[in-house]
């Protein structure tokens, strides 16, 4: 009955996505960018910066609307029949979903820089002001007077992220995989909620107060310091973390049907300039341009050790199969012992 | 056949099996041909996984609670409004309405704020030792929340048409006030009850917007099946939800098909 009602909604959702129709010039062109749950307030300045470079640049009108949600729900409403024409999603492994079923052609990953992502983040904690129980490492995370917060890694991509990032503090400074397996069965000992998305873990450490460290994006983190205004809360950046790069991909099948492909592929170039790097800096992420981020290095500092997916698992489809499928790696930590 | 003043037999049931059949068995064929994409071994272990069994435990036992607590504070509340009259009676009666209107994640979030151990309740609630988030209890009581209703307006009609001469004549013979509420009034109400109980479970067993908010999700512990359901399709597993979808829905339809056997049962033990 759950399938039903979430089809049905998404649907629905789906729907009221879609572009309206431009009534008043035939001309105007329009996008749909589907994205993950965070970038919220980064797409809706960088489309606003968009149309206007791409009106200046070709003469042509255009609108880009944004859609968000949970990076996996919302490849599902792609595979759906929700058209998107670019998808810019926070794990590969759900771009890979629509390569897959064939919406994306091979390759796409090379098709622009930096493994086509314009903009990385990393997995940071964020505890309370001062830090008073002093967490600095991976390792003090499972101490028995830790109490984490981090999202359900089944439900959520973020959290996904935080348990990689987790994993390979121990896998690549040294560690057995048999370690990294009683590391992370003792810190999921100290976590008292596994909310189903990211956003909802942060509404659980910042508003709810519960926990004494919130596993986050770099980015979140920033955002929720901005937005409590920095007297509760503060970022630690621990002794080792993972590098993630969201990627973004031109959706194949939907830019040639709807002849929109040089547009999209305008949009993704646009996201590498240096307009749109600093707009990426300004709400949290760390931009591809050295030189921009760089001159952002008082909010986005350098980091001491950085591992990659690649490094830690190979990629995003072999992590979730090895860790997040059923009967993985996360199902053996919560199996009775 | 008599004649009868709506249409005719052959429209009105050729309607109710299109309206059924479009909105409630093509969705149910198309789940059971979902998960049929399962071998037989596969779709046990989706089913009956560790994880998911704890889910179903968690989503049944809450349910049933929740609906046994409404079956007793709801015949009250319905016994108050039905036989008393007092000053804000309206206001009462319209309150009862209130978890069948309010979106259930409004609910659960705010039921979150209050009784986090830094809400309004829960800084009270701390000190004795008492948590009411992220815990079974939790679940328990948002679920009583979301299905009140259920048993309320399930009775309320019942005691109305009950009247009082039943009443009057059995204290008149000599019955105690226990004795003319066993003998008397229980077995008239008891139908209606039952089906109120049932609704509230069905209800409940279906929760999932309030129940995330407050539960903790945390598997084996406090996870509700919904959200094994979830987990599933993250994982692009769409076989394995939909096997668990297909048991959720199987086990409702017979705890259901229970309660409505005993519901007929009473009442036929009654006359």
């Amino acid at each position: 009955m759950k399938l039903i009602g979430i089809a049905v909604v998404a649907l629905i959702a789906g729907s009221l996505l879609l572009p309206a129709p431009a009534p008043q010039e035939k001309k105007e062109v329009s996008l749909t960018n589907v994205s993950y749950d965070p970038t919220r307030e980064l797409y809706k300045e960088i489309t606003e910066k968009f149309s206007r470079a791409y009106q200046a640049k070709t003469g042509q009108a255009i609108v880009v609307n944004n859609s968000h949600g949970g990076s996996g729900a919302q490849a599902r409403s792609v595979l759906g029949g929700l058209k998107a024409d670019l998808v810019t999603l926070a794990l590969a492994s759900d771009i890979e979903i629509l390569e897959a079923r064939g919406f994306i052609k091979a390759g796409w990953q090379d098709r622009f820089p930096g493994n086509s992502s314009p903009y990385t983040s990393a997995i940071v904690f964020l505890v309370r002001k001062g830090n008073p129980k002093g967490f600095k490492a991976w390792s003090d995370l499972a101490r028995p007077d830790a109490s984490v917060i981090t999202p359900n890694p089944k439900t959520s991509g973020g959290a996904r992220w935080n348990f990689m990032a987790a994993w390979g503090s121990v896998t690549q400074n040294g560690g057995t995989e048999a370690q990294a397996i009683d590391f992370l069965r003792k810190l999921f000992e100290r976590v008292p909620v596994l909310d189903t998305g990211a956003r909802g873990s942060t509404t659980t450490f910042v508003q709810k107060k519960i926990g004494d460290v919130l596993i986050s994006w770099e980015n979140e983190a920033l955002l929720a310091l901005k937005e409590e205004g920095g007297d509760q809360v503060e970022i630690v950046y621990p002794d080792s973390t993972i590098l993630a790069e969201p990627p973004v991909a031109v959706v194949d099948r939907v830019v040639d049907q709807r002849g929109t492909r040089a547009a999209a592929e305008e949009f993704v170039r646009f996201l590498y300039t240096d307009e749109a790097q600093e707009v990426i800096a300004k709400w949290g992420y760390r931009p591809r341009n050295a030189e921009i981020l760089a001159r952002h290095q008082n909010a986005l500092p350098p980091f001491k050790k950085l591992f990659t997916i690649k490094e830690v698992a190979g990629s995003w489809t072999e992590a979730q199969k090895k860790y997040f499928s059923s009967g993985g790696i996360f199902d053996q930590i919560y199996q009775p012992r | 056949m008599r004649r009868r003043n709506i249409p005719g037999f052959k429209t009105t049931m050729g309607a109710t099996l299109a309206w059924l059949g479009l909105l409630v068995l093509i969705p149910l064929a198309r789940l059971v041909t979902t998960s049929s994409g399962l071998s037989g071994s596969e779709f046990w272990k989706a089913v009956w996984s560790p994880q998911a069994v704890a889910a179903y435990e968690l989503t049944f036992g809450a349910a049933l609670l929740a609906a046994v607590a409404n079956g007793a504070i709801g015949l009250l509340i319905a016994w108050v409004l039905v036989r008393y009259q007092f000053p804000g009676k309206n206001v009462v009666n319209s309150l009862i309405d209130i978890p069948f209107a309010l979106p259930t994640a409004v609910a659960g979030l705010t039921y979150g704020s209050l009784y986090a151990p830094k809400g309004w309740i829960g800084r009270f609630l701390t000190p004795l030792g008492i948590e009411a988030v992220h815990n079974r209890l939790a679940v328990v009581i948002v679920l009583t929340f979301v299905s009140l209703p259920f048993v309320v307006r399930a009775l309320q009609p019942v005691l109305e048409d009950l009247g009082t001469e039943s009443e009057e004549a059995a204290h008149s013979l000599g019955a105690t006030r226990w004795q003319t509420f066993r003998h008397v009034l229980f077995p008239s109400i008891l139908p209606a009850l039952l089906t109120g109980i049932a609704l509230a479970f069905a209800r409940a067993v279906g929760e999932y917007g309030s129940v995330v908010f407050v539960s903790g999700n945390i598997p084996m512990k406090t996870q509700i099946a919904p959200v094994v359901i979830m987990g599933h399709l993250e994982a692009f597993e769409f076989d394995q939800a939909s096997a668990i979808a297909l048991a959720l829905l199987v086990a409702s339809f017979a705890i259901n098909g229970g309660i409505n056997f005993l519901s007929r049962w009473s009442r036929r033990h009654e006359q």
